[in-house]
């Protein structure tokens, strides 16, 4: 049968539609227009905390970072014993949860339990991060701190001279903060560290077995070596959560503005300065906080930026 | 030459390291676990007891006084938790759209991804300190709107990455199908391929919802709290995860029962969303 010209015509499909093309072209540039909203997101947090700083910039300068007085009846700010803070805190929190992330995600990678074990424990870890902060805070403040309070009386008898001890145990304290922290940024430095050793190719494993190592010569000599870029980044991406984590600090730490050698006295992080003082604060308090928000953010930034540039390149190597 | 050596022995001191070092990480993986059962046995065995009809339906009580419950905490997260949402799932999804469907691994789409994972380290106080200086600062007071913007910087990395991985579970032969049939660049991404992730899309971004719901720091300055009744969303409005903060440090019994009630409903909700995520991403749909 052959088909006059009208219905041949019909059979041909229509072409786009005017609104059909706009639309097309409207959804892909609002694809593009947000991407671009992203990065801008990223860059108006540093714009908007650093003008809200500037206030607190013009009154004190770089000596805000390291003054010692916190003191907002007299509008004097110095930002020292926080810095200080936040990095023993995190450095306590590191000591910790590196040994114990990274023995973990060795025992998870390495085949030393089946499969079905070893998935639900996984998942176990990846769970840890999951519980809010808050209720880290709640939880320390009842279970971690009269653990840290008997730990801290039998270091400051037996250890007192040292300076680290050189204080009585006062419940919250930089110690219980540490030990806190350390179980939150447990679960991140895992799961790159095990990401890492995943990634490495079974090649290493046979061959180094093949050479007669036993298996833990293997995790020591051959696969730790050819991981440790990754594992360092997980243990970077740890850090900045560890500087940056507020609510189970500012509950446990003890928020005391000076600087205090001993583990055992209270303490200060940045983040808990935030969270005690912002909703209350006025005038150049708000300023000299945004200031102090400020080098956090820079300071996170900083230790995030090389973490992510070391983990996306992590497995590059063997591919 | 000694064929001996080729047996394994027991008391080799190689064999012995190897045992010692096998227990050592078998007690890490053991020491790691502990505070995530402990937690959870505390919150539970703390909080159980006030899980009742009252929690959820009354205002928490005047310092000093019993009884109560939580219920404007309650409807506070949700109205600032879905705040939040409204802005960050369409955002984050549109982005993760831009990076897999359309920037065919150019520049810009990598940045974006760069950007994206940058943010999710962002400290949560300083999203706060963010919607502060951008919401509170310039209206004046403290609202469920400005925690919610607090809480969409939060929700938004997460919400790119997990769609991205959606994303990318849907086989390249699709796209091509669609395509090669006539369709548009919208109609092969909202008709095609976002139905195929829709599934996984949607279990990461309960995920991200559900991790934002127990955020506390980006809340405090923002969102703030309130005794009351939530009256409109430029009105400073009570979350859980604030209320549990403050009602820790009070001296009041029945306040810091409330505040074990609250800790538990978080850890519950968190709890519950993981697992069904976990058994919902078991089934992939290719």
């Amino acid at each position: 049968m052959v088909l006059d010209i009208q219905e041949q015509n019909n059979v041909i499909l229509p072409s786009r539609s005017d609104f059909e093309r706009i639309f097309d072209k409207v959804f892909r540039w609002m694809t593009l227009a947000l991407s671009v909203g992203l990065i801008l997101v990223l860059g108006s947090i540093a714009l908007t905390v650093g003008f809200r700083a500037i206030p607190a910039l013009q009154a004190s300068g770089l000596g805000f970072l390291f003054g010692s007085g916190w003191n907002p009846v007299n509008d004097t700010y110095g930002v020292f014993p926080m810095i200080y803070g936040t990095m023993v805190s995190s450095l306590i929190a590191l000591l910790i949860a590196v040994p114990l992330g990274v023995g973990t995600a060795i025992f998870l990678s390495e085949d030393f339990l089946p499969l079905a074990v070893r998935t639900p424990i996984t998942f176990l870890v990846e769970l840890i991060a999951a519980i809010p902060s808050v209720v880290y805070g709640l939880w320390g403040i009842f279970v971690i701190i009269p653990i840290t309070n008997q730990l801290g009386g039998f270091l400051h008898r037996n250890f007192g001279w040292f300076p680290l001890f050189s204080t009585p145990p006062s419940g919250p304290s930089m110690l219980p903060a540490g030990i806190v922290l350390s179980i939150m940024i447990l679960p991140i430095i895992t799961a790159v560290a095990r990401d890492s050793f995943a990634s490495l190719p079974a090649d290493l494993r046979q061959a180094s077995l093949g050479l007669g190592a036993t298996r833990w010569e293997t995790i020591f000599r051959v696969l730790l070596p050819a991981a440790f870029s990754g594992v360092v980044g997980g243990i970077m991406l740890g850090m900045g959560r560890a500087m940056g984590e507020t609510m189970a600090a500012t509950m446990i730490i003890g928020n005391a503005n000076r600087l205090n050698i001993s583990l055992l006295a209270p303490a200060n992080t940045i983040a808990s300065l935030l969270a005690n003082q912002f909703a209350e604060a006025s005038g150049l308090q708000v300023a000299a906080l945004m200031y102090a928000g400020f080098a956090l953010f820079v300071l996170t930034l900083i230790v995030n930026v090389i973490a992510e540039m070391i983990v996306s390149r992590v497995g590059a190597k063997y591919r | 030459m000694d064929t001996n050596t080729l047996n394994k022995s027991k008391s080799n001191p190689r064999y012995l390291f190897g045992t010692a070092m096998t227990a050592l990480a078998g007690l890490f993986v053991v020491i790691t676990l502990l505070p995530l059962f402990t937690v959870l046995f505390y919150v539970i065995s703390q909080g159980f007891g006030r899980l009742n009809l009252d929690l959820f339906t009354k205002l928490p009580p005047a310092p000093g006084l019993t009884g109560g419950g939580i219920a404007n905490a309650i409807q506070g997260t949700i109205i600032t938790v879905g705040i939040g949402a409204a802005i960050a799932i369409p955002f984050g999804v549109m982005v993760a759209i831009y990076i897999s469907e359309f920037s065919d691994g150019n520049k810009l789409g990598q940045s974006v991804r760069f950007a994206s994972d940058v943010l999710s380290g962002v400290p949560s106080i300083i999203a706060g300190i963010f919607a502060y200086g951008i919401l509170v600062a310039t209206t004046g007071t403290f609202s469920a709107i400005a925690g919610g913007v607090a809480l969409s910087v939060l929700m938004l990395p997460t919400i790119v990455r997990t769609t991205l991985e959606a994303l990318k579970i849907v086989p390249q032969d699709v796209r091509w199908a669609s395509v090669g049939i006539g369709a548009s660049n919208y109609q092969t991404v909202l008709k095609v391929v976002v139905p195929a992730a829709l599934p996984a899309i949607l279990t990461g971004v309960t995920l991200a919802v559900a991790r934002a719901s127990g955020e506390t720091a980006p809340l405090i300055f923002t969102a703030l709290n309130s005794p009351f009744w939530f009256t409109g969303v430029w009105e400073p409005t009570p979350t859980l995860s604030v209320l549990v903060y403050n009602f820790a440090l009070v001296p009041f019994i029945p306040l810091k029962e409330l505040a074990w009630a609250g800790a538990l409903i978080l850890v519950l909700m968190v709890l519950t969303t993981n697992i069904l995520a976990r058994l919902a991403t078991r089934q992939k749909v290719y």
